[in-house]
């Protein structure tokens, strides 16, 4: 016990052991896929109509703010290329789907049908259509346990996305909601921010959103606010997650901004003029 | 112990325990998984009682890894506690053959009782362990459901006969 808990050394074991539990795992959660499937099977003909519609305006209006987004990309990089600071925006994702089974009643755990066969490690980053979910704990051959970020152990760096103070949202075992334990009474916070990830600590990409701040107690006798954060992510509802690939974030910064910098000594300012053209019209058309 | 006729039934045994698997992992709504039964334990003590020189510690310690390993708990957690109860339940088995039921019941919310203890213990050393009374409803629950699967099981053993 004290090995697992204090070292990593067997964590090959539980990865293989669960896959005997994988032909279980998968029986155990049968009846709510039949249920699921069962359901689909009979909904009538005009509810698909009108689910098709709704999806087909849906997909409409997101493909146009994906046009937004692609040019905004666009400026954001040729912005930061000028700051010298490249960073990559767009994360590679792999889809997966939860095994509905449930596992410790006063933790926040799911399972999901994807595991090392498919490149999952732990502490790799799940989020659904919404916002962060949590994290890889436990990855198995060929399924593995996730982390909520609701579960009282686990704590994500965020930022309020109005003014990007910085803080730690902590799970507090209920069902989508979190708390932040230690932000001061007079802190710039409001119900109804938005909180997003920083990417401090690295596991988490920057920039997804995570809460959104439901109740704030400020109470003069205490030296910290309790603000309460209802998730933004369909916790306890999602069948499919989205998992964020590697990336490798740090050395590739490093080396990326090394071989920026040849690169513009190499090319003799030209490139430079270039873009600092570029950036003057920017500023022209604004 | 030479006169005792082959053991056999080995595969009832441990489709027992997986179906107790199955049914320890099955999704339940929010309100009822606080009250579910510890189906694991239950089987285990079970075959304790029914089979001593077949199911003993090893058998419990076996189930309570597999258990930690779905459970996502510290591995040898579970290991531990049932390993204790199936001792115990092995100790104990020719009394509580001839208890009547319902004070086989009560010894069942002991045994389950002191399971969950242990577990909270060594969860509590670990890290974070719940603290509400509602933990302790499994205990409660195991008691209610133990003369079905006590006759639900005799009945299987009966026809296919394991020994």
């Amino acid at each position: 016990m004290t090995a697992d808990h204090r070292t990593h050394i067997l964590d090959g074991v539980r990865s293989t052991v669960s896959i005997l539990l994988y032909p279980l795992q998968t029986i155990a959660s049968t009846p709510t896929d039949v249920g699921n499937w069962l359901g689909e099977q009979f909904t009538s003909h005009q509810t698909l109509i009108d689910e098709n519609q709704q999806l087909r305006s849906e997909n409409l209006l997101l493909k146009a703010q994906l046009q937004k987004f692609a040019s905004l990309q666009a400026e954001n990089i040729r912005l930061r290329s000028l700051l010298k600071s490249s960073r990559k925006l767009r994360d590679q994702m792999l889809i997966a789907e939860t095994i509905a089974v449930d596992l410790d009643p006063y933790k926040r755990q799911i399972v999901i049908n994807k595991g090392q066969q498919s490149g999952i490690y732990a502490g790799q980053p799940i989020l659904d259509a919404y916002g962060i979910m949590g994290q890889i704990i436990n990855p198995g051959i060929a399924s593995s346990s996730a982390i909520l970020i609701t579960d009282p152990s686990h704590a994500i760096p965020v930022q309020v996305n109005r003014n990007g103070l910085r803080t730690v949202l902590y799970g507090t075992g209920a069902a989508n909601y979190l708390e932040i334990l230690n932000l001061p009474n007079n802190a710039d916070i409001e119900i109804g921010d938005l909180l997003i990830t920083s990417g401090l600590g690295g596991r988490f990409p920057e920039g997804y959103p995570v809460a959104t701040v439901v109740n704030i107690k400020r109470d003069p006798g205490q030296p910290f606010a309790r603000i309460i954060a209802e998730a933004s992510a369909h916790l306890e509802q999602s069948r499919e997650v989205l998992l964020v690939m590697a990336q490798e974030h740090e050395p590739q910064l490093l080396s990326e901004t090394l071989q920026d910098d040849e690169n513009q000594s190499d090319s003799s300012g030209s490139k430079t003029d270039k873009s600092s053209a570029k950036a003057a019209d920017g500023a022209s058309h604004e | 112990m030479s006169n005792r006729p082959a053991a056999h039934g080995g595969i009832i045994i441990w489709l027992s325990f997986g179906v107790a698997f199955i049914l320890t992992m099955i999704p339940l709504p929010e309100t009822l998984e606080i009250y579910r039964p510890e189906w694991l334990t239950l089987i285990l003590i079970y075959w304790c009682l029914a089979l001593p020189h077949r199911v003993r510690v090893f058998t419990g310690w076996l189930v309570g890894f597999l258990l930690d390993v779905h459970m996502g708990s510290v591995l040898g957690l579970h290991a531990l506690t049932l390993a204790v109860v199936a001792y115990l339940a092995y100790k104990l088995h020719i009394r509580i053959r001839l208890y009547p039921l319902l004070q086989q019941s009560l010894i069942i919310l002991l045994l389950v009782a002191l399971s969950q203890m242990l577990v909270l213990w060594i969860s509590g050393v670990t890290g974070n362990a719940p603290s509400n009374w509602s933990y302790w409803m499994p205990s409660l629950t195991s008691m209610v459901v133990w003369p079905w699967v006590f006759f639900l099981m005799r009945a299987i053993r009966r026809i296919y006969g394991v020994n």
